[in-house]
């Protein structure tokens, strides 16, 4: 697979060292393996769906004493973020607690100001996809980048119709170096599938060009697609991307390294 | 926020909401302001959203004639709009409106505030219906 087939998860490393996990989608679970801590761990979930958990049990530093978690994701009216996790860890489920885990673990709801974790600015918006779900902003040493991985830009409405500040995610992703944006579906998919929170990549396009950003990464991809299709989403991506000033739209790939300095 | 100032979410989610009703709707953010009016209600306000654009908060209500039922001027307390942006509650309220285009029409209003968490009040949204009077049909 050129590809890959885990769920999301991308890891950040700072000049400084410090390590930023965004989601905890099954790739987690080899970035866990070969990881050797020495500070703190963050990791930001976008939303709880399985897809972006799945792989948080099967996180090694969780299980190793001494190790320090913290877990950020978006606030719900009813129930804490750590509530809301310990049932991925519950019998049926799973058959350790959450209680079990040797490390310490923190979990955070996600501050609605501009927070700083090791020298990085992040910034949390809610983002339209069903569920509390966040899109996030990371800043450091003037480069930005844009993490919005589950995302339908526009409901029922043409993104070329709105105002800037009435598209969803567009304050995150505005001005980024790199947006790692939804590309579900393509055109014709997404028209039986409108409201089910995902884009096709004629939204993933038009909304980073909005966003004027430098470079857009199509992001999680369809776990029914080949990746002779990935290729065909980057070629329609790449026929629809205008800008002559930002480099043309790439597909996320397993391993895939971008240097923002 | 390095990136840009954007409306909140659950207004994005309004605003495209009222845009596929038939029901006449308005939308005003935290402030009171309106920041948006679907085309029903452009028939009830006598322009459209492009041409009057978002109103501050002590200008839109201000673009409407509103009487009680016996027609006398409705206070500003009273109505459902203005309740459930400064008292964050849920108000509905029958009354005689008179719009842009001149004409007195007889209107239902259910205004609700929009809450993201229970302390994060983000703006409010109403409903217009227009009721037959008996000079209808």
């Amino acid at each position: 697979m050129r590809y890959g087939g885990n769920t999301p998860c991308v890891e950040i490393r700072t000049d400084q060292g410090e390590l930023l996990i965004l989601d905890a989608g099954t790739g987690i679970k080899r970035l866990g393996a070969d990881l050797e801590p020495d500070g703190p761990i963050h990791i930001l979930l976008t939303h709880l769906h399985l897809d972006h958990v799945e792989g948080l049990r099967f996180f090694a530093p969780l299980w190793r004493p001494g190790a320090e978690l913290h877990i950020w994701g978006p606030p719900s009216p009813l129930h804490t973020l750590e509530e809301r996790i310990a049932r991925a860890f519950s019998p049926p489920l799973f058959p350790l607690e959450l209680a079990d885990t040797a490390a310490s673990v923190t979990f955070h709801d996600v501050p609605h100001e501009t927070w700083e974790i090791g020298g990085v600015r992040i910034d949390a918006h809610s983002v339209s996809h069903p569920g509390p779900t966040l899109g996030y902003r990371l800043s450091a040493n003037g480069s930005s980048f844009a993490y919005i991985p589950d995302h339908e830009p526009v409901l029922g409405v043409e993104m070329a119709d709105l105002e800037l500040e009435w598209i969803s995610g567009h304050g995150l992703a505005a001005h980024a170096d790199v947006l790692f944006h939804d590309c579900q579906f393509n055109e014709a998919e997404y028209s039986s599938r409108v409201g089910w929170g995902h884009s096709s990549v004629a939204h993933a396009v038009e909304f980073a060009q909005r966003s004027e950003v430098g470079r857009l990464v199509l992001f999680h991809h369809d776990p029914d697609r080949s990746d002779d299709g990935v290729d065909g989403l980057v070629e329609r991506a790449q026929e629809l991307w205008d800008g002559a000033s930002a480099e043309p739209p790439i597909a996320a790939c397993e391993g895939m390294t971008l240097d923002l300095a | 926020m390095e990136g840009r100032p954007q409306k909140h979410l659950a207004l994005i989610l309004a605003r495209e909401l009222a845009s596929q009703l038939a029901t006449a709707t308005f939308i005003a953010d935290a402030t009171g302001g309106l920041v948006f009016f679907n085309e029903p209600a452009e028939e009830i306000l006598g322009r459209t959203f492009a041409e009057a654009g978002p109103m501050p908060a002590e200008g839109w209500a201000s673009q409407f004639k509103l009487e009680d039922l016996d027609g006398s001027p409705l206070p500003r307390e009273r109505m459902p709009a203005a309740v459930a942006l400064m008292e964050q509650r849920p108000a509905h309220g029958q009354l005689w409106m008179t719009g842009l285009d001149g004409q007195r029409r007889l209107v239902s209003i259910t205004a609700a505030p929009l809450f993201s968490s229970p302390t994060e009040f983000v703006g409010m949204i109403a409903l217009f219906w227009q009721e037959p009077t008996s000079g209808d049909g």
